[in-house]
């Protein structure tokens, strides 16, 4: 155990940097073998891949206070990508403003650990106040268009995300094998194996398209590629990372698989509806953070339910 | 004292808003100029544009003078000794004085230092989000100054952050996409007619989400 995180975790980072090495490693070897334009963009995406695990790597070991502020800060960066990008209304932007503001207080209630707050803020409370707020602007025209859109992106870009940082703060004596951050890279890094996997299937066996008019280059077999690939990582590392058994963490690697090519392909529908490519453009090579969060959008909100019915519920805890 | 004043004011202030808070996504930055004179010709939402024109100007910054209405950014005394020692600004009259005097004689005697000048075609803010009527002002000092490139930079979004008239500053994304310069010896009609398709024409490469 250093800086308070448990062994299993930091091998686990260790696994991501080795990864990172073998990656980098092989671009330069293929370099004269690849298209100019697919290696710049390889090389683009792994340098950014670097950044990302180096950042993602301080934000879980520091301390708890740092894993916040640095999830607050993704949730952040994606809404305001997503606010960027749709149709807003002038009337609204303070109703916008104080959409911001349950980032700080989303965060804030996962500190203290209110579970029972956690889940019902945004969902009911949150729900029923922006729209009452918005009325009082006094503008119907586009009413329910700004509620949905406004409701729909603080559900996946702060409520979602934010189910990553809850598990951090799920009792550590639980998982005494790598505690929080365990469970974070268990779920981070499976989401984002899974989105690689199934680019690199999809690239080399791809036939059968899934959902062509949304998301041209994703196919059957990059989809099967993907998910197989994330169940044979689950069932390896679910034991060691998180409190799950073999197949427990089958179920979680289902879960991830799916539900990792649900969240890419409904990020994809809403860029298409958009007219934009990227969301943005803070990570070269991958576009903006609404690009890169796509998947686990859904994977966090998923995996944690499944998780804790399982281990961290009172149910489960044989207290009911 | 006003020095680092003004430092801490650019580095720490106006980058950490622009940075974290809203967020450029800057095209053809190479663009800018890296020695005047020169004249940046930007469209005109918000009090942030100013900002973001000095902030991407980096250290270049001291060269850097935005041209302000006299009879709004000299209002008071704080408002002056901002505008003047922290911001830079080269005040101007918009109104022709009684006297005769010439509105733009600071501008040229400007550019002849070698300064590099914020100008807003437009004039002032205006409607949000909207590219009004170009005035005059920018046509004169190009056919003065024939030599000196005028470059067209189109933001979007600083308007949806802080329209005129507004203090709550709510955080977006903003584009800025800087165009290639135009002197006043390469264009033989009219000026403001040119820089105006070349505004029409960055205006074009983005993709806006509705503002109404």
């Amino acid at each position: 155990m250093i800086l308070g995180v448990e062994s299993a975790a930091l091998i686990a980072l260790a696994g991501v940097a080795g990864i990172l090495v073998t990656a980098t490693v092989l671009i330069a070897l293929l370099r004269r073998r690849l298209p100019e334009a697919t290696h710049t963009e390889l090389v683009q995406r792994v340098r950014s891949w670097w950044v990302m695990a180096a950042v993602f790597t301080v934000a879980i070991v520091v301390n708890e206070v740092v894993s916040l502020v640095f999830f607050a800060l993704v949730s952040f960066l994606a809404l305001k990508e997503y606010f960027s990008l749709i149709p807003t209304r002038r009337v609204d932007r303070s109703v916008i403003f104080l959409a911001y503001l349950t980032i700080p207080a989303q965060y804030a209630i996962i500190g203290l650990e209110w579970y029972g707050i956690f889940i019902i803020f945004i969902p009911v409370y949150v729900f029923l106040l922006l729209p009452f707020r918005m009325v009082l602007g006094g503008e119907t025209n586009h009413f329910l268009r700004a509620v949905g859109t406004t409701q729909w992106g603080l559900m996946a870009m702060v409520f979602g995300i934010s189910h990553v940082a809850y598990l951090l703060v799920l009792p550590g004596e639980l998982n005494p094998g790598a505690g929080g951050p365990g469970l974070v890279l268990f779920l981070v890094f499976l989401t984002q194996f899974n989105d690689v996997g199934q680019y690199v299937w999809g690239k080399t066996l791809g036939r059968h398209k899934v959902v062509p008019q949304v998301s041209p280059g994703k196919t059957v077999e990059g989809l099967i590629g993907g998910v197989v690939t994330t169940l044979v990582l689950a069932w390896v590392l679910g034991p060691w990372l998180t409190p799950m058994s073999h197949l427990e963490s089958l179920g979680a690697g289902l879960l991830i698989g799916i539900g990792g090519f649900a969240g890419d392909v409904t990020i994809s529908a809403l860029k298409r509806d958009l007219g934009v490519k990227d969301t943005g453009s803070l990570l070269p090579g991958h576009g903006g953070m609404l690009d890169r969060v796509d998947s686990l959008i859904y994977t966090a909100p998923l995996f944690f339910h499944y998780l804790y019915f399982l281990h961290y519920s009172p149910t489960a805890l044989g207290l009911l | 004292m006003n020095r680092v004043l003004r430092w801490v004011f650019f580095t720490v202030i106006v980058r950490t808003v622009i940075l974290l808070v809203l967020g450029l996504n800057v095209r053809n930055r190479e663009r800018l100029p890296t020695e005047g004179p020169a004249v940046l010709a930007a469209n005109h939402n918000s009090h942030l544009d100013t900002m973001v024109l000095m902030s991407l100007m980096g250290t270049r910054r001291g060269r850097v003078r935005p041209v302000a209405a006299a009879d709004y950014f000299l209002r008071n005394r704080f408002m002056t000794w901002f505008s003047l020692q922290i911001i830079g600004v080269l005040p101007i009259e918009r109104q022709r004085s009684e006297d005769g005097g010439d509105p733009l004689a600071a501008c040229g005697e400007a550019l002849e230092r070698g300064e590099i000048l914020i100008f807003f075609p437009e004039g002032s803010r205006g409607e949000p989000e909207q590219l009004a009527q170009f005035r005059g002002g920018v046509a004169k000092l190009a056919a003065r100054h024939p030599d000196v490139p005028v470059v067209p930079i189109y933001t979007h979004g600083l308007g949806k952050a802080l329209p005129k008239g507004q203090a709550l500053l709510v955080p977006f994304f903003a584009d800025v996409f800087v165009g290639e310069g135009l002197r006043g010896s390469d264009v033989d009609g009219d000026f403001l007619e040119a820089l105006r398709e070349r505004f029409e024409g960055l205006r074009k490469e983005g993709v806006f989400a509705d503002w109404d």
